[in-house]
């Protein structure tokens, strides 16, 4: 019976593909070293997105306030770093434990109702997240931003510059690091029972599956990857605003999963590189309109189908190298 | 000795409507039951409340001696009570070796199992082949079950059940628009089902019924209307006129 496990192993085993991608975005940093600082930003925005992906690709969670949990790990690791404990890791550590415990307290109204419910219970919580941090502004410095965030070097070790060097290999390490784990979780009977509850629950039920306990551990994870993204932000720039809560900001992410594609993992990062290339390149072409194009692009994707159209790009690609998404 | 599954005047009310009317029934460990009744009997909402996704209004469920009325429907199946569905319920985007690992995984605990791939345990992969290869499922393991044959998902469907090793296993019109030349295949695994599972059978197919169950419900407005052998059911007169009667005449 060994040919049994083909189909199954193969899905959890790395394609060169694969490595080629993240030894080119390591590249990056030695191609482009003027580049760093937008490298850095896509990194996060990608972490962002693959943590949306576990949610919406994997579980069918929609969400349009997943930056509640972004900004609280912003807040958590510019707090920290505010008050003396400027150690990056332990910032990242704190930011992922408050953001997934935050999640795990969200989840018990977000996993209930409709898909609409889902999506206005999320924007609620972001919306009130916002305001609390406008309000508690003698904690988060309000409107005019939190100020005097002091960064320790990375490990003891590599000191913040101005250029963005470090910064990029941090996020792109720790980016690397929670996507292999993303992929474990994936791939392991969690994923599968996921992706169960997700095509139809009421069958992942009768296979003794507890659908509302896998649901809220994802979501709670999730919130915990978010609010790593967030905290790299707040480190990495040394400073956060309330526009972390904002609205745009989970719209955005969920943009850059539609662009990507959601429920193989590398969507929220195909989609992060695609998305902030496309608005530093629309910006350039038209500064006052860009978001024209990029709405048109939105209602193309959704249109015509995210399968098809890369379908007919990645054709000649996928036949060449063998099948990269599953 | 007690029975596999037992219920003691259990009651479903949908506002006006009662839908179960104090059910008590008795599955003998090990015996082929059958359930039949007209249309609107009430059989689904019995197997939903047998099963946890319905809460009952009154009355209780005893699975093994135990009372799981309070119990939701995946802690039922891990008590042993597994069900098929009379709609084909598969996974889309799983094959069936997943489906069915799936299952595997969680009757021993292991969906909770994050780090190691599915892959890396033999043991529930081997166990999920072995049985889908029984099922004459060996060549569409790989196969996306949405575009199996109408039939196989049919059997799938079974397969996916018995992967939880129920005690009592509830089969929802296990036949139910398979075609007539591909039914012998279903009703193979039928009789091939391990003997120590206690079977409910809901079926409208008298002949299926017939050759199939040792004891035979008959449930008619919600309530249970008569209980027999095979025989007995169908000499029973008030049987005839509730629902022999009423299939033979279209």
């Amino acid at each position: 019976m060994t040919g049994f496990a083909t189909s199954i192993g193969d899905r959890a085993r790395w394609r060169w593909l694969e490595l080629v991608f993240w030894l080119a975005a390591l590249a990056c940093a030695f191609l482009f070293p003027s580049r760093l600082l937008l490298f850095n930003e896509i990194a996060i925005l990608a972490l962002f997105a693959l943590s949306l992906d576990l949610i919406l690709g994997y579980a069918g969670i929609v969400s349009l306030g997943h930056a509640a949990f972004y900004g609280l790990g912003a807040y958590t690791a510019g707090l920290l770093a505010k008050h003396g404990f400027g150690d990056p890791l332990l910032g990242l550590a704190a930011a992922g434990s408050v953001a997934a415990l935050v999640g795990l307290a969200t989840s018990f109204l977000v996993l209930r109702g409709s898909d609409l419910t889902k999506l206005m219970v999320t924007l609620g919580i972001a919306l009130m997240l916002f305001e609390l941090a406008n309000r508690l502004d003698w904690l988060t410095g309000g409107a005019d931003g939190l100020q005097g965030v002091a960064m320790g070097p990375v490990l003891g070790q590599f000191e913040f510059d101005l250029w963005g060097r470090t910064a990029f290999f941090y996020s792109l390490s720790v980016l690397f690091v929670l996507f292999y784990l993303a992929r474990r979780l994936v791939n392991s009977p969690f994923g599968l029972s996921l992706r169960a509850v997700k095509g139809n629950a009421l069958r992942a039920q009768a296979v003794g599956t507890p659908n509302a306990a896998r649901l809220v551990a994802i979501y709670a994870v999730a919130a915990g990857y978010a609010g790593v993204a967030g905290a790299l932000t707040a480190q990495t720039t040394q400073f956060v605003s309330l526009e972390v809560f904002d609205f745009h900001r989970s719209a955005d992410v969920l943009l850059v999963l539609v662009i990507g594609g959601a429920g193989y993992l590398y969507g929220g990062l195909f989609g992060a590189i695609v998305f902030r290339f496309m608005q530093d390149w629309l910006a350039a072409i038209t500064p006052q309109y860009w978001q024209f194009w990029v709405g048109l692009m939105l209602v193309t994707l959704v249109l015509v189908g995210h399968e098809r159209l890369s379908r007919g790009i990645l054709r000649a690609v996928a036949s060449a190298t063998g099948r990269f998404k599953r | 000795m007690t029975a596999a599954l037992a219920t003691d005047n259990l009651s479903k009310r949908f506002g006006g409507l009662i839908a179960t009317d104090r059910v008590s029934l008795t599955l003998e460990r090990g015996v082929r039951h059958a359930l039949i009744g007209p249309n609107g009997a009430g059989k689904t909402t019995l197997i939903n409340l047998l099963t946890g996704v319905l809460s009952a209004s009154a009355g209780t469920v005893t699975l093994d001696g135990a009372n799981v009325t309070a119990l939701a429907p995946h802690q039922r199946v891990r008590r042993g009570l597994a069900r098929t569905f009379q709609i084909n319920q598969y996974f889309p985007g799983l094959t069936p070796l997943e489906a069915v690992a799936l299952a595997v995984s969680e009757r021993q605990g292991h969906g909770r199992r994050w780090w190691r791939p599915l892959g890396s345990d033999r043991a529930v992969i081997d166990e999920a082949a072995a049985l889908l290869t029984r099922f004459r499922l060996g060549d569409a393991l790989d196969t996306r079950t949405e575009i199996l044959p109408y039939g196989k998902q049919r059997l799938l469907e079974i397969a996916i059940a018995l992967a939880s090793k129920p005690k009592v296993l509830l089969l929802d019109e296990p036949a139910a628009g398979v075609p007539e030349e591909e039914r012998h295949e279903i009703l193979a695994i039928l009789e091939d089902l391990p003997a120590d599972v206690t079977v409910l059978l809901i079926e409208h197919d008298m002949d299926l019924v017939f050759s199939f169950a040792q004891r035979v419900m008959v449930l008619v407005n919600g309530a249970l209307f008569a209980e027999g052998s095979p025989v007995e059911i169908a000499r029973d007169p008030r049987v005839r006129a509730v629902y022999l009667g009423e299939e033979q005449d279209g």
